[in-house]
């Protein structure tokens, strides 16, 4: 499938002394890393060549706050502001769709992307963000890419790239219950490590995977880049389709039939070569949750933080996070609960955590917040009453943004604070200085948020 | 871009494994809208302390890392957010070649885009690196050779195009803008 929309979106195709140059059918846009990308423009007098493929949000500076996104009252972080300010400047200027602070189909880049119909199988699509991999779920060539080549796409909407090697992860068996997607995901990374997708598009495979609804294979493309790959996709079907299915910007009448025909000749054909495949058992996870520095570092909730003696760099990541080698994972204190990210914030993912608080208390001393991945995710969690269950349980709800999950907005953990984080990274600092990461699916956090320590869902789970 | 032919210098070494791209640049600092001023927010929670003073015992920190072009780091380098940011800070800082045995893909095309050359060596040679820090090393771009101070020289990869926009300082938008007659050709076959 990855060759299939590769090679029908070679403008130029590569040769032995020049990459592809690949022309790109989506290109989203946030506020962190297109500044530079428009001065480049300026400097050079050139527009946005298409402005009819380009789609602009905020997401990862923008606070969560109701009265500092809707009531008036000032952002708080200074840089925050100017960086949304800077966004609406270049928007204007440039003739670019942007999807502003107050608007309602604003949110996460990466879920509004297929949210609203935008992202469909078989497109290419970048964003200045290395979850762009998330979109593959939808069967798009999904992939991130730095300042200077959001430049590139900006002026001319192609981009200059090396084909990647191909990787099939083949996840087959049941996930037990109380094992989410999330699970899975970060069992294919502690198995793979983070750097086993380097170099590698990653097709997810399987007869697992069919079964996983498009917000479980979100999650699953989502942390694609976490072990090191380029994109990760999982091919259409109708799960996919019926997604799409009347979404704003997916195509409607005659042009959906077409559509429909295009995207069934793109799965991968039987007997296709991969350059390495994986086997992954599903049936044998537990929930999983990280214990170091960053998402390779996991265990299942049941295990033991391991030992590595001798090894100085492993037992600096211990140090870190104040876990001793041997220690039960499970009970460890928390101080924040996270609730939110691209990884997690659709509104299934809004709907198991509310299952396991519904009735129950955020334990006393523990901060949990629950930041929906969009502002039409919120309004939808709105309607079946998730947010009363959330408020009335003690945690905060919020409107739509990255939040905690990188800490720029405002919303951080404070030194020496264990979170446990449904986001997809637990590197050193992320969520503030001196932040303890614990990252985990949504019912983990949620369950955790109610006992105030490391507990496994199944235990809270009707 | 400047055309980039050698890099000689002595090398400065982080050991770290999976050293990312937070660590390289904190996610507060990105909030810049230039690309100038991140070398000294480089590996800031490592190099400061909460006081804002340097800690002494952080490997860049000390007298002998003053002035070294070359950075070793453990392996998978740059792991984790696409932020450009990252190779910004590093040459801001001064350095223009990192090396390692595994450099992450997105850090490493970042780093292309701005002339901070990524240079992956066997496990062999960046152990040696890795012992011996301040080593005079000197990487030849046209040749793409390590050279070693025990007379070593080893060969890296890198991928041609990106080799000749080093030498040339290509600028690869320009290059992009030159294919326009073929991006408008796609888009009138492809109905796009």
């Amino acid at each position: 499938m990855f060759e299939k929309v590769w090679k029908r979106h070679e403008v130029v195709a590569e040769t032995a002394d020049t990459p592809a140059v690949l022309f790109i059918d989506l290109h989203l846009i946030h506020e962190v890393t297109s500044p530079q990308a428009f001065s480049v423009l300026r400097a050079r007098g050139l527009p946005v060549r298409r402005t009819d493929l380009t789609l602009a949000t905020m997401d990862h500076s923008t606070p969560t706050r109701t009265e500092q996104v809707f009531g008036g009252a000032p952002i708080s972080v200074e840089s925050a502001a100017k960086q949304v300010r800077e966004l609406e400047i270049n928007c204007a200027a440039f003739g670019v769709e942007l999807l502003g602070l107050r608007h309602d189909q604003r949110g996460i880049v990466h879920v509004i992307g297929p949210e609203l119909g935008a992202t469909q199988p078989g497109k290419t699509v970048v964003c200045g963000d290395s979850h762009t991999s998330t979109h593959g779920a939808l069967g798009a060539l999904a992939f991130g890419i730095g300042t200077t080549e959001v430049g590139h796409v900006l002026a001319t909407q192609c981009l200059l790239q090396r084909k990647p090697r191909t990787l099939a992860i083949n996840v087959s068996g049941v996930l037990k219950r109380g094992v989410t997607a999330k699970d899975l995901v970060l069992g294919i990374i502690g198995k793979i490590g983070v750097s086993g997708g380097t170099g590698y598009v990653i097709e997810f495979r399987g007869e697992t995977v069919r079964s996983l609804d498009m917000d479980e294979r979100m999650t699953v493309c989502n942390m694609s880049i976490e072990a090191g790959a380029r994109a990760g996709m999982v091919a259409p079907d109708d799960t996919t389709y019926a997604y799409l299915k009347g979404r704003p910007r997916a195509p409607h009448g005659a042009d959906w039939e077409r559509a429909l025909e295009s995207w069934r000749a793109l799965p991968t054909d039987a007997g296709a070569k991969f350059d390495k495949e994986v086997g992954i058992d599903a049936s044998s996870l537990e929930p999983m949750i990280t214990y170091g520095t960053h998402p390779g570092m996991v265990i299942p909730i049941t295990a033991c933080v391991p030992e590595r003696k001798g090894d100085a760099i492993f037992e600096k990541s211990l140090a870190y996070m104040g876990l001793q080698a041997g220690q039960p994972i499970k009970d460890q204190p928390v101080n924040v609960v996270f609730v939110g990210s691209c990884t997690t914030s659709r509104l299934s993912d809004l709907r198991s955590a509310a299952g396991v608080l519904r009735g129950r208390k955020v334990a006393k001393g523990v901060q949990m917040l629950v930041v929906p991945g969009s502002q039409q995710i919120k309004k939808a969690a709105e309607a079946e009453g998730l947010d009363r269950i959330f408020i009335e349980a003690g945690a905060e709800w919020r409107e739509s943004g990255c939040s905690m999950c990188p800490g720029m907005n405002g919303d951080l953990v404070g030194k020496g604070q264990y979170s446990v984080s449904t986001g997809n990274r637990n590197f050193e600092g992320r969520q503030g200085i001196g932040a303890r990461t614990l990252l985990a699916s949504p019912i983990t956090a949620a369950a955790s948020a109610v006992r105030g320590r490391v507990t496994d869902p199944r235990e809270l789970l009707g | 871009m400047e055309p980039v032919k050698t890099i000689r210098s002595r090398t400065a070494v982080l050991p770290n494994s999976n050293i990312d791209t937070d660590q390289i640049i904190p996610a507060r600092f990105l909030t810049t809208t230039t690309r100038e001023g991140l070398g000294k927010h480089l590996f800031n929670e490592w190099r400061y302390d909460a006081n804002g003073a340097l800690r002494p015992d952080f490997a860049l920190n000390k007298p002998e890392a003053q002035g070294c072009r070359i950075l070793v780091g453990g392996r998978n380098f740059g792991c984790g957010s696409s932020r450009e940011h990252a190779p910004w800070a590093l040459l801001d800082y001064g350095f223009r070649a990192v090396i390692s045995t595994e450099i992450a893909d997105i850090f490493r095309n970042n780093s292309l885009k701005n002339g901070l050359v990524p240079i992956v060596v066997d496990e062999d040679t960046a152990r040696w690196l890795i012992e011996h820090p301040g080593a005079e090393v000197e990487v030849d771009i046209a040749n793409a050779t390590l050279s070693l101070p025990t007379g070593a020289k080893v060969t890296f990869p890198i991928e041609g195009f990106a080799r000749y926009c080093l030498l040339n300082g290509v600028d690869e938008l320009g290059f992009l803008l030159d294919r326009m007659p073929q991006i408008q050709a796609y888009e009138r076959s492809h109905h796009v």
